[in-house]
């Protein structure tokens, strides 16, 4: 069985926001902590983290800017807007609460007394 | 909103956002590569096909980045417009503010009277014609007009008796139909100030009150705001006395005090309760009898009443997912079907069904539509002025724009300071123009000498403003048109390379101008023949012969008390006349229980032996009348006698007939002395007098007849008296004299009959007094809009003319000349508005009265007004032009 795991719908655009929630990244950056973070589960493609990127800019959510990279190569960076940050926290909050709800119906063991 | 500091940066650097796309990209390979490189130790070449390979689909990927690209560059693209937009409009006030301002109050000041003028004429047409009636579900309130099959045979004259309806036919159509959820009636013979109110603090008074039914506020949706409604019983005979409060008497009599209800009320000498108050959004008057004001409701005995005749009105409210074309077709089958199985004894109930809302506003629905249009045409006259203006003023800074142009303006952006400008003067006018609209509709709701349906609920609401604003951005629009057209119709560097001598516009311009003036011109000719039409129909009906006069002449309502014995009537009455009479100053005095273009009721008429077509009607409107009525009133008696105290209820039954109803019944003889049925009894005539206008002024009389006080019951008792003195000074004599005699006798106003006359005009007077206006002011805009372009045109040949004169031209011949080049295009105007007028005049022939829609007079009237017009406005430059210096002139 393959360790790694499909990206359900939805989900990227958080995974985005939470990554430059530390700061500045490129795309390349971006897929790199997201990879590293989830211990290489989560492997983010790049057909689909440019298009997402691309959205959440235009949505505001995102800002961009030139910069150099640790290389010294012109890269483009992406900042969180204060609307960016603010979804985010809402978003994470839901996220956690449908994680929570799926895990308590998953790991149930018995049917519940009828009452 | 300024340009972005982070855009400009960018445009100076030329940033191309779909090339940013593919740098991004290239960056993740490249890293991707490194990092490969580093990870496994492969060769370059080797990492870069790995790299690709994960990437997947690059093209793709690119495609949907461009697509991005764009968006977000359109986006970006709006908001610096946005920006700029708002730049320029800050420009433009500044401009208009400081630079300009005679041309900005100039042009705000017209925009606001045309935008004025439309939002106030359009809270009228909506609150009349477009709003539904302020009941509930109201589209499902039906009227119905009763006598239908025989109104053709019958006098169109016999009023209001001829479609209302007996209780049995009511009771009957009622309690069969299966199309209305509620069928109910009022008794519409009402007056203003019907009931006398005592017991409360104070003077007697009389107020005014309808009988409804019990049905009657269920059908409408109406909801008592304190109490209850009346009941069916109290609705018979024998039923309890309540009263309904209207709520503007609630607040006036009892300051609006909820404990009121219970309490007694003594109205015409008998004891009430009052049952409940109604909600001030309730205007009875407002919808079913426009101009009056009702202050109590009390429950028609409906047993009383069915032996008394047509006495009611019926109003239904149709079942849900009923129309009233079904209802229609009941109503035909069901009423023959009703009188056919004997529920009624006699009568034609056959009825016409129409929606509620076009019973009350139908007849006013054509007028509005005219004034509608009237204040259509002069927006669209306030809009050619202004264009012609903003032309003229773009022509003078065509050296501003050519140099903005040079310096790296595109058109582009000087249509948007074009339009900017226009949108200050729309937002000003309009705004200015909402405000005069709404405190002139204000003042308006508040008329009550406006005999017009649902004129107090006329206000300025959300619909109205919307319009507002839909003029006001059609007003910007139309407004930077020209001036655009002008511009873009010029080659602006030609302009800067003549210099700033060169001031004139173009020839294309010039005929724009031109063809301004003639439509402005056209439009004021098609407002000034309407409301020629109207006015004339207005003075041709002030000036019909009313049958009576009405100048020094006034009325005031009285109480008597007969105990509902006509022996006792006659004397009451006559110690009652022989006071008043012998008051100083009156010349004559009498009393009718219903005046004309009030109330009216009708009764059948027959020359007794004389036999009558099959169907014929013989309906005349019955006047219960004291001796002096006539006289009071000042109806010509054309042969016979009037009424004497000797005409008592024991003696010979007599009546005095008018020339209609001699016409009708005794053609081609003299009907004095003859015998005539009334009501199945033998009664002799007496004497014939003039035609009254009964019903209205514009109706041609029909057959009338009056019955003594003292052989008939009136219903009500109105004095007139001649009088040479003000009725104001009068009024407290009189009514001391009144409660002499009768101390129930309640306070009441002395109204003059000329008041009455007004009224009945006035819906008439209300729509000619606004089209006149509009066409007034159409006038001056069209004046205007004349001495604009001639001393223009004079101005701009200032170096002809002085040549002209050098040549040996005189000032006089000069001067013919610019004002023939006025009356040219006047003339051009009229011929177009007359054609326009011809041919909407016939919209208009509805509403004309002794005239016609073609009326010649009307027109070159019109025509002439316009000509003078034209050389008032071309006389100030045609002068300029003929003072104009030769030597000055060529020298410049």
């Amino acid at each position: 069985m393959e360790t790694q795991l499909e990206l359900i719908r939805g989900t990227l655009d958080v995974l985005i926001l939470k990554s430059l929630a530390w700061g500045p990244l490129h795309g390349y950056g971006i897929s790199n902590l997201i990879r590293q973070q989830t211990d290489e589960a989560l492997l983010v493609e790049e057909g689909t983290l440019y298009p997402a990127l691309w959205r959440l800019e235009r949505k505001n959510l995102l800002e961009a800017e030139w910069g150099l990279s640790e290389n010294n190569r012109k890269a483009k960076y992406y900042t969180l807007t204060p609307e960016g940050r603010r979804h985010l926290r809402a978003e994470s909050k839901l996220w956690e609460a449908y994680a929570a709800a799926v895990g308590k119906m998953l790991s149930a063991t018995h049917r519940p007394e009828e009452s | 909103m300024p340009v972005p500091m982070w855009r400009r940066y960018a445009r100076f650097l030329g940033v191309d956002l779909k090339a940013d796309v593919d740098d991004e990209l290239a960056f993740h390979l490249e890293q991707k590569i490194d990092d490969l490189v580093a990870q496994r130790g492969c060769s370059r070449k080797e990492a870069r096909r790995e790299a690709l390979r994960q990437f997947g689909d690059l093209r793709s990927i690119r495609q949907t980045g461009h697509r991005h690209a764009r968006r977000k560059e359109r986006q970006m693209r709006l908001r610096d417009h946005l920006g700029l937009f708002a730049r320029d409009l800050q420009f433009a006030l500044r401009t208009l503010i400081r630079k300009e301002r005679g041309f900005a109050a100039i042009s705000v000041l017209t925009l606001a009277l045309g935008i004025a003028a439309n939002t106030a004429v359009f809270s009228v047409v909506n609150t009349i014609v477009l709003r539904p009636l302020p009941f509930p579900d109201s589209d499902r309130l039906v009227w119905f007009s009763g006598g239908r099959d025989t109104i053709e045979n019958r006098p169109k004259t016999s009023g209001l008796s001829a479609v209302t309806y007996q209780v049995a036919a009511f009771r009957a159509i009622q309690e069969t139909n299966r199309s209305f959820a509620q069928l109910a009636s009022y008794n519409p013979y009402f007056g203003s100030g019907d009931y006398t109110v005592s017991g409360l603090s104070g003077e007697a008074q009389s107020v005014s009150g309808v009988m409804i039914d019990s049905d009657f506020l269920p059908a409408l949706g109406v909801h008592p705001l304190l109490g209850r409604n009346i009941t069916a019983a109290e609705c018979r005979a024998g039923g309890a006395r309540s009263v309904l409060l209207s709520h503007a008497m609630w607040q006036r009599q009892f300051g609006g005090d909820p404990r009121i209800l219970g309490r007694g009320l003594t109205l015409n000498k008998q004891a009430y309760t009052i049952a409940g108050v109604l909600p001030a959004s309730f205007d009875f008057g407002a919808v079913f009898s426009p101009g009056l004001s009702f202050d109590i409701f009390v429950p028609g005995d409906l047993d009383e009443m069915s032996r008394w005749g047509n006495t009611l009105a019926i109003v239904g409210r149709l079942k849900p997912g009923v129309t009233i074309e079904q209802a229609q077709r009941e109503a035909d089958t069901l009423i023959p079907q009703l009188q056919r199985d004997g529920r009624w004894k006699w009568g034609d109930y056959t009825s016409s069904l129409t929606g509620l809302k076009e019973h009350v506003t139908g007849k006013t629905r054509r007028s509005l539509t005219v004034l509608w249009g009237a204040v259509g045409l002069i927006l669209l006259l306030v809009c050619v002025n202004l264009s012609n203006l903003m032309l003229a003023r773009a022509a003078a800074r065509r050296a501003e724009f050519a140099l903005r142009s040079a310096l790296g303006a595109g058109l582009g952006s000087l249509f948007r300071q074009l339009l900017a400008e226009s949108a200050t003067l729309a937002t000003a006018g309009s705004l200015l123009g909402a405000a005069v609209a709404w405190a002139f509709t204000t003042y308006l709701a508040q008329q009550g000498s406006f005999a017009l349906p649902l004129l107090h609920h006329i206000r300025i609401d959300v619909d109205t403003l919307l319009w507002t604003l839909v003029l006001g951005v059609t007003a910007a629009v139309l407004l930077s048109l020209a001036p655009i057209h002008g511009i873009a119709s010029h080659d602006l560097q030609s302009t800067l390379r003549e210099g700033s001598q060169s001031t004139s516009a173009g020839p294309a311009s010039e005929r724009l101008r031109g063809l301004f003036v003639i439509s402005e011109v056209a439009l004021a000719c098609v407002l000034l023949f309407g409301a020629g039409l109207l006015l004339r129909s207005f003075l041709n009906v002030l000036d019909v012969d009313l049958g009576f006069r009405p100048a020094q002449a006034a009325v005031m309502r009285i109480d008597f008390d007969d105990q509902g014995k006509a022996e006792l009537r006659g004397p009451i009455f006559e110690r009652i006349l022989s006071r008043v009479t012998a008051l100083p100053g009156i010349e004559a005095a009498g009393v009718a229980d219903m005046l004309p273009l009030g109330r009216n009721r009708s009764w059948g008429l027959e020359a007794k032996g004389r036999t009558y077509s099959p169907g014929h009607r013989g309906d005349a409107i019955i006047r219960v009348v004291t001796p002096g009525y006539f006289a009071a009133m000042g109806i010509r008696l054309q042969n016979g006698r009037d009424f004497t105290w000797a005409d008592s209820s024991t003696s010979e039954r007599v009546i005095v007939i008018n020339q209609a109803a001699a016409r009708a019944n005794w053609p081609g003889e003299d009907p004095v002395g003859r015998i005539a049925m009334v009501g199945g009894r033998e009664v002799r005539v007496i004497a014939s007098l003039a035609d009254v206008r009964d019903l209205s002024l514009e109706t041609h009389p029909g057959p009338e007849m009056y019955v003594p006080i003292t052989q008939a019951g009136p219903a009500g008792a109105e004095m007139v008296i001649r009088t040479r003195l003000d009725p104001g000074t009068l009024a407290p004599t009189l009514l001391r004299t009144l409660r002499e005699l009768n101390p129930a006798q309640p306070a009441a106003t002395l109204r003059t009959l000329q008041n009455i006359v007004d009224r009945a005009v006035s819906p008439r007077r209300f729509f000619v007094l606004l089209v006149s206006a509009f066409a007034a002011l159409g006038l001056v805009l069209a004046a205007l809009g004349i001495f604009g372009v001639i001393s223009y045109s004079v101005s701009r040949r200032t170096q002809e003319i002085g040549i002209r004169m050098a040549l040996g031209a005189s000032a006089s011949g000069v001067q013919f000349s610019v004002l023939a080049s006025a009356l040219r295009l006047v003339a051009a105007g009229v011929v177009a508005g007359g054609l326009a007028s011809y041919f909407s005049g016939r919209f208009l022939e509805s509403l004309l009265f002794g005239t016609r829609p073609t009326d010649p007079v009307t027109f070159i009237a019109i025509a002439l007004i316009l000509a003078a017009i034209a050389v008032l406005a071309g006389y100030l430059p045609a002068r300029r032009a003929s003072r104009i210096d030769p030597i000055l002139a060529l020298r410049r």
